[in-house]
């Protein structure tokens, strides 16, 4: 049952991705998007990752995603113009991309034990208990650090769309 | 029982008792919006118009299905299947009443439990948006865009307040599963039920308030403000596509007013002790209501009440019988108080409805942003601060 909804999800997820950079328009792409992020969210659950699946669902496609699509339908972005391919790239892109993708592969395959827990650190997983226990015990100079950045990144975006007031 | 089977079965039940409460709470709603403007609603389709959302569901399938020439076909037809979609897939994490043991087959009265399922409602209701946003892109039209749009903005804003008033219930009960947070809110302090909207009447409050902008309901249905934007969002749609927006809609209040009631007002559990008869309370309720049932049919105010009344009596006279039966009762009894706790938040959002006029878009911008954040914020505090200090 697992293997199958994982195959499921999988091609989901594959699908939307392909799609995300095939479609023309703006809000195609983005949408495409959102469905590589729900499969993601999937995946996670698959995994017994709830608490990253939540997170996943809640942060990317419920609020990042969201402001994408009401940017481009404010801005009513059209479709894009496809740029006419060269023969070399016509011809030797897909070969070559399959040969990156089996080496990325190849080489991910090899790199990595075979079916080990992820870890991170010190932290083993867990429910939304421990991974918030984790955050303001030792993780907490790291989280703090974070959402300073955040704040900063926020501010300097005020200050670069902010129209020059004198 | 097999595992798969007892899954199968409850979610058969489940979605059939959901889709007949969407079409009976348009009923609902017309009656009581009928009532409080003093008239008396839908009474020609059946007695008391008791079948006329048939008769709509009819009308609407076999209206003709228009497609617009201007729209983007593809996301035009997908808007309404991710609005209703997203609207009823939250209702598989919500639990209905405890685990319960019948003819030796014990099972929980919910779909699925997981242990995230504050979060997932979260999430799902997020997702919720794109069903009106693209509703109003893909229509291609200028209103259907603004309501699209506002749509957009608003649900954004709201649900920031929405989760932090969610936090603090969570906070206090330290759990986010909802069956937990169910448990959680069993027994009394003397007759005072404990229920989180005593401990934290601020957060039900803020919580009601963005559950109503969630929904688009009056008065912040912005997206679909008649006198501004024909139908907002929804013009362009007809026939089924049409109604699934409603559909997605009343999902979407049921879900709200279900996770109201097991956040805040304890779930199934009864409203006061069982020993001081808290157990009787359905079957008093409903057969009063067959005895007002047979009162009327004494002095019918209208030629067939004469019949229709006394058949009314009679099923709710079954109906509270049914809730003196022990083996029954351990699933109808909270089954009863759940349902009642939705039914009455229900009200408030139709009592709302029939009652106040709209905002202004500013005003509900400026509303979310300057008072509802900032008292979400301040009432998270001081619960984390009183939950630590008690700790």
């Amino acid at each position: 049952m697992d293997a199958i909804l994982f195959l499921i999800f999988a091609a989901i997820a594959v699908v939307c991705a392909v799609s995300m950079v095939m479609q023309k328009h703006p809000i195609g792409s983005a949408l495409s998007l959102v469905g590589v992020m729900a499969a993601l969210a999937a995946l996670y659950l698959l995994l017994g990752g709830e608490f990253i699946a939540a997170a996943q669902l809640v942060v990317y496609s419920g609020a990042i995603m969201v402001l994408f699509v009401f940017v481009i339908m404010l801005l009513n972005a059209g479709g894009e113009k496809k740029p006419v391919l060269k023969p070399m790239g016509k011809y030797l892109g897909l070969p070559l991309l399959l040969i990156f993708m089996g080496l990325m592969g190849f080489v991910v395959d090899r790199m990595t034990p075979a079916s080990a827990g992820v870890t991170f650190g010190g932290f083993q997983g867990g429910g939304p208990r421990d991974i918030g226990q984790s955050l303001f015990t030792v993780y907490l100079l790291p989280f703090e650090v974070t959402s300073v950045l955040i704040l900063i990144a926020i501010l300097g975006a005020i200050v670069l769309a902010r129209k020059e007031i004198d | 029982m097999n595992y798969f089977l007892l899954s199968l079965l409850k979610t058969a039940v489940v979605v059939g008792i959901f889709m007949h409460v969407l079409a009976y709470l348009q009923w609902i709603e017309r009656k009581v919006i009928a009532h409080v403007q003093l008239r008396v609603g839908p009474r020609r389709v059946g007695p008391h118009g008791l079948l006329q959302p048939l008769a709509d569901v009819i009308k609407l399938i076999t209206k003709e299905d228009m497609l617009p020439s201007h729209v983007n076909t593809f996301f035009y037809f997908l808007a309404p299947f991710v609005a209703v979609l997203f609207a009823l897939i939250s209702i598989s994490v919500i639990p209905f009443g405890p685990e319960v043991e019948i003819f030796g087959v014990r099972t929980a009265m919910s779909l699925a439990d997981p242990g995230i399922g504050v979060l997932f409602i979260l999430g799902i209701s997020g997702m919720g948006v794109y069903g009106v946003a693209l509703a109003g892109w893909a229509s291609n039209n200028k209103y259907s865009l603004m309501g699209g749009l506002r749509s957009s903005a608003q649900m954004i804003s709201y649900e920031l307040p929405m989760a932090l008033a969610i936090a603090a219930p969570l906070l206090i009960l330290n759990t986010l599963s909802l069956r937990e947070i169910a448990n959680g809110q069993a027994g009394f302090w003397g007759v005072l039920p404990k229920w989180m909207i005593f401990l934290s009447p601020v957060s039900f409050i803020l919580f009601i308030i963005s559950a109503f902008a969630e929904t688009n309901r009056i008065p912040f249905d912005l997206p679909e403000a008649e006198n501004e934007l024909v139908a907002g969002f929804h013009t362009e749609y007809s026939s089924m596509k049409f109604a699934s927006f409603f559909m997605a809609e009343y999902a979407n209040m049921v879900t709200v007013s279900a996770v109201a009631t097991l956040l805040f007002l304890g779930a199934w559990h009864p409203i006061f002790p069982a020993k001081y008869g808290s157990s009787f309370i359905p079957t008093i309720i409903f057969w009063g209501s067959a005895l007002i049932c047979f009162s009327h049919a004494m002095r019918p105010a209208r030629p067939f009440d004469k019949y229709t009344l006394p058949v009314f009596g009679v099923l709710f006279l079954g109906l509270g019988g049914l809730f003196l039966v022990p083996v029954l009762q351990q699933v109808l009894l909270p089954l009863f108080w759940f349902c009642g706790k939705v039914l009455a938040i229900l009200f408030v959002f139709i009592w709302v409805r029939a009652t106040l006029p709209r905002f202004r878009y500013d005003q509900l911008m400026k509303f979310a942003w300057l008072f509802m954040f900032p008292v979400a914020l301040l009432n998270l505090f001081v619960t984390a601060l009183l939950v630590a200090l008690n700790s």
